[in-house]
C-alpha cells in the first residue's frame, strides 16, 4: 500500500530526514517510537503534504501513485488521513461544519454519491458512539478550549467519518489518561480492517498494548535504526533509547 | 495647499444656487468655516492616510449637483434585496424620490427635511471636527427627517436605498435626521448601490438621536462602484438607558471615508460598532470612529475586522474618549485584519484618551496572513485549498455580521460575503 523508498526532506534548508526507506501492506499496524526531536513528526507531516517541508531525495507510492506529486486535500481524498499531534485550534469553524464539505468533497472523489444532511447526520451519530463524543463539542469552534483529551478523540472521530486506507496517528495517545487512551484506542482498533492499514507515531509503550503492532520502528537522527516487533516496543520501554543511540554512534565512526 | 481645490469644488458646489433657503444660519457658519479651512489635505491628522481632497481634485471633473435620474419602480425593485419587508426610502443621486418609496409611517412619521425644518438639524453633527459636515450643511438640496414617537416600536425595518449615478453633474449630498424619542425601538438599513460605474462624489451626513431607553440598530452596507468616491459621517447623541449599534460593511468603491461618531451623553447607555471591509482592487477604505464616554456607567463595544487583497487600502482609527466623570465605563475596542496579499495595506490606529480613574478599557490590533496551519489541517481533511481558504476568511469575517439585526438584509450581505470569499475575491 505505501512505500517509502530513500526518503530525504529538510526544512529551511536544515535536513531532518535523511534516507527513511518502509513498506506498509495493507491490514498492517506499523509503531513508529524515537527520542523526540528525531524526526517522527516530520515523517507524517511529509506523508500528508505539509508545504513548509521540502523533499530533497527519494520517493513515496501510495496505492501506485506518486503521494509527493498530490495536494494535501488529494492525498486525504486518496484515502491518506493524518491524526495530528497538535490538533490545530480554527475560531468560527465547527467540526460539523467543515466536516460535511469535507466528507462529500472526499466522497466525491471516490466517485461516491454526496451526503445529503439527514443521512450526514445520521452517519455523524454513528461514528460519536465510536469515540464517545458529544455532539455539542462538534458544534463549537474547533478544538478551541478542547482538552487534549478531546481534541485527539476529535481527530479519531474524523479519521471515522473520511474512511481512510492508511491512518497516520502523530502521538494521539501522548496526555491522555488511561480511558481516554482506551476510547481512543478503541474507535482506531474499530476502524481497522484487512483493506486498511495504521502507522502509529508513539512515545509510550503503553498504547501498543492496546492497538497491537505488527512491526515496531525506531526512529533516530531522520533514520530508521532499528525494526522489530512489539518485543522491540517493550524493550525501549524498559531500556529507553540511550542504547540505540550508542549503537547508532558507534557504527557511524 | 488646498487653494486649486478651494476653487474648483468648494467654489463650484457653495456657488450653486440651494434650491431651498432654510437653515440659513447653518448654511452661513459652516460656508464661513470651509472658506477659512477648505477640505482636508493629507498633511492633516485626520485624513493623513486617505488623501480624498486629492483624489476627488483627480476623479471628479463636474462639481455641480448630480440630478435626479430617470428611475422606475422595475429598476428599484432589482436592488432591493431577497426577502425584504418594510418601508423603503429611495434617494436617486441623494433626493428623496416619492414616486419610487415606499412609506407607510407606521410607526413612525416622516417628513422632508426642507417641510419640517427639525430644530435639531445640525446639532448632532459636530461640523467643526469634519469639513465634510461643514459642506454637505451649507449645501444639502434635499433630506429626510424621521421621528419615532415615544414608547413606539417600529415592528418592520425601514431601508435608505441610495441608487447613485453621476447625471448632470458629479456631487450627491443627502442628509438625514432621525429623532428617536423615549423608549422606542427601530432598525434602519442602508444600501448603497451605483447604477453605473462612472465616478461621483457623495457626501452623506447622517445625524440621529437615541432617546432615553430607546434602542435603535443602524446596519449599512457599502457596495458601490470601483470609481465611486464617498464621505459618510454619521453621529449619534446616545441617551440615558438607550443602545445604539452600528453594523457598516464596506465591500467595494474607489475610496471610503466613514466618520462614525458615537456621544454616549448619559449613564447606562451603550454603544455598539461593528465593521467589515473586504478590498480588493485599489479599493480604500477608512473607517474612523470616536465613542464620547460622558458620564458613568456606560459602556461601548467595538469591533472592526478587515480582509485585503491586492493593493487595497485599509485605515482603522478608533477613539474612545473617557471624560473625567464617566467612572464605571466600560470600553472594548478590537481592530483585527487579514492581508491576502504583500501589496495590501492597513494603517489601524487605536487613540484612548482616558480622564477618569475608574474605568475598564481594553484595546487590540492584529494584522497577519491567513493561519496556513489551519490552512493545511483543513486540506488534510480533504477540503480544497480555495474552499479551505474560503471557509477561514468566513469564519473570521463572520462575527461581525452575526451584529446585522435584520435577518433577510444579514443573508443578503452574508450571500455577497460568501461569494466573494468562495472565488478568490
Ligand atoms: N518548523 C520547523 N522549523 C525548524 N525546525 C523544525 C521545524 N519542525 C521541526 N523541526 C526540527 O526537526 C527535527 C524533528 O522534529 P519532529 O519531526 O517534530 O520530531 P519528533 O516528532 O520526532 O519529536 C527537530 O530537531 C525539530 O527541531
Ligand atoms: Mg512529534
Amino acid at each position: 500500500m505505501l512505500t517509502i523508498k530513500n526518503l530525504h526532506a529538510s526544512i529551511e534548508g536544515t535536513p531532518i530526514l535523511r534516507g527513511i526507506n518502509l513498506e506498509v501492506k495493507a491490514g498492517e499496524v506499523h509503531a513508529i517510537m524515537g527520542p523526540n526531536g528525531s524526526g517522527k513528526s516530520t515523517l507524517a507531516s511529509v506523508l500528508a503534504g505539509r508545504e513548509e517541508y521540502e523533499v530533497t531525495e527519494g520517493e513515496v507510492i501510495f496505492k501506485g501513485k506518486d503521494l509527493l506529486e498530490l495536494a494535501p486535500e488529494d492525498r486525504a481524498r486518496e484515502g491518506v488521513f493524518l491524526a495530528f499531534q497538535y490538533p490545530v485550534e480554527i475560531p468560527g469553524v465547527s467540526t460539523t461544519n467543515f466536516l460535511r464539505t469535507a466528507v462529500n468533497q472526499v466522497r466525491e472523489y471516490r466517485g461516491l454519491p454526496a451526503l445529503d444532511a439527514v443521512k450526514f447526520l445520521s452517519v455523524m451519530k454513528e461514528k460519536m458512539k465510536l469515540v464517545e463524543i458529544d455532539q455539542k463539542l462538534l458544534s463549537r469552534s474547533l478544538n478551541e478550549g478542547f482538552s487534549g483529551g478531546e481534541k485527539k478523540r476529535n481527530e479519531i472521530f474524523q479519521m471515522a467519518m473520511l474512511e481512510p486506507t492508511l491512518s497516520i496517528l502523530d502521538e494521539t495517545d501522548s496526555g491522555l489518561d488511561i480511558d481516554a487512551l482506551r476510547i481512543v484506542s478503541n474507535g482506531v482498533n474499530q476502524l481497522k480492517s484487512d483493506k486498511t492499514a495504521t502507522i502509529v507515531v508513539t512515545h509510550y509503550q503503553r498504547l501498543l498494548d492496546y492497538i497491537v503492532p505488527d512491526y515496531v520502528h525506531v526512529i533516530y537522527n531522520g533514520r530508521i535504526v532499528k525494526s522489530g516487533t512489539k518485543e522491540l516496543a517493550m524493550e525501549l520501554e524498559e531500556k529507553g533509547y540511550d542504547w540505540i543511540k550508542e549503537e547508532v554512534n558507534a557504527a557511524s565512526v | 495647499m488646498t487653494t486649486t481645490i478651494k476653487n474648483n469644488l468648494l467654489d463650484s458646489i457653495l456657488s450653486q444656487v440651494v434650491s431651498n433657503p432654510s437653515f440659513s444660519e447653518l448654511r452661513a457658519t459652516s460656508r464661513l468655516l470651509l472658506e477659512k479651512n477648505g477640505l482636508p489635505a493629507i498633511k492633516e491628522e485626520e485624513y493623513k492616510f486617505t488623501g480624498i481632497t486629492k483624489k476627488l481634485e483627480n476623479s471628479i471633473s463636474d462639481f455641480s449637483l448630480a440630478k435626479k435620474s430617470d428611475l422606475n419602480s422595475k429598476t428599484v425593485q432589482s436592488h432591493v434585496f431577497e426577502g425584504f419587508e418594510g418601508d423603503i426610502l429611495v434617494f436617486n443621486n441623494g433626493f428623496y424620490d416619492k414616486e419610487l418609496s415606499s412609506v407607510s409611517q407606521n410607526g413612525y412619521i416622516f417628513s422632508l427635511i426642507t417641510d419640517a425644518k427639525p430644530e435639531l438639524l445640525g446639532k448632532i453633527a459636530a461640523k467643526e471636527k469634519d469639513p465634510f459636515v461643514a459642506l454637505n450643511n451649507a449645501s444639502f438640496q434635499d433630506g429626510v427627517y424621521l421621528k419615532i414617537p415615544k414608547n413606539q416600536k417600529v415592528e418592520n425595518p425601514i431601508l435608505f436605498l441610495f441608487l447613485n449615478q453621476s447625471n448632470g453633474g458629479q456631487v450627491i449630498q443627502p442628509r438625514i435626521l432621525i429623532e428617536v424619542e423615549e423608549n422606542a425601538e427601530v432598525t434602519f438599513l442602508e444600501d448603497n448601490i451605483s447604477l453605473d460605474d462612472k465616478a461621483y462624489f457623495s457626501n452623506t451626513v447622517t445625524e440621529i438621536k437615541v432617546g432615553q431607553n430607546s434602542q435603535v440598530h443602524y446596519n449599512r452596507l457599502q457596495n458601490e462602484s470601483k470609481n465611486a468616491i464617498s464621505v459618510n459621517n454619521t453621529e449619534t447623541d446616545i441617551h440615558r438607558d438607550a443602545v445604539f449599534t452600528s453594523v457598516v460593511v464596506s465591500l467595494s468603491g474607489d475610496m471610503v471615508r466613514n466618520n462614525l461618531s458615537l456621544n454616549l451623553l448619559d449613564s447606562g447607555c451603550e454603544g455598539n460598532m461593528y465593521g467589515l471591509y473586504l478590498l480588493n482592487g485599489k479599493t480604500h477604505v477608512d473607517n474612523h470612529t470616536n465613542v464620547d464616554h460622558t458620564k458613568p456607567h456606560a459602556q461601548s463595544n467595538e469591533l472592526y475586522k478587515g480582509v485585503l487583497a491586492d493593493s487595497s487600502r485599509g485605515v482603522f482609527n478608533g477613539k474612545i474618549f473617557v471624560r473625567q466623570d464617566a467612572q464605571k465605563t466600560n470600553a472594548f475596542q478590537q481592530n483585527n485584519n487579514i492581508l491576502l496579499s504583500e501589496d495590501a495595506i492597513v494603517n489601524t490606529k487605536p487613540q484612548l484618551e482616558i480622564w477618569a480613574d475608574d474605568v475598564k478599557c481594553s484595546h487590540g490590533c492584529t494584522t497577519g496572513q491567513l493561519d496556513e496551519e489551519a490552512l493545511f489541517y483543513l486540506r488534510a481533511r480533504g477540503l480544497g485549498k480555495e474552499q479551505a481558504r474560503g471557509m477561514l476568511l468566513y469564519a473570521f469575517t463572520g462575527e461581525v455580521m452575526d451584529h446585522i439585526s435584520d435577518e433577510a438584509f444579514q443573508n443578503h450581505v452574508v450571500n455577497i460575503v460568501q461569494t466573494r470569499l468562495g472565488s478568490n475575491f
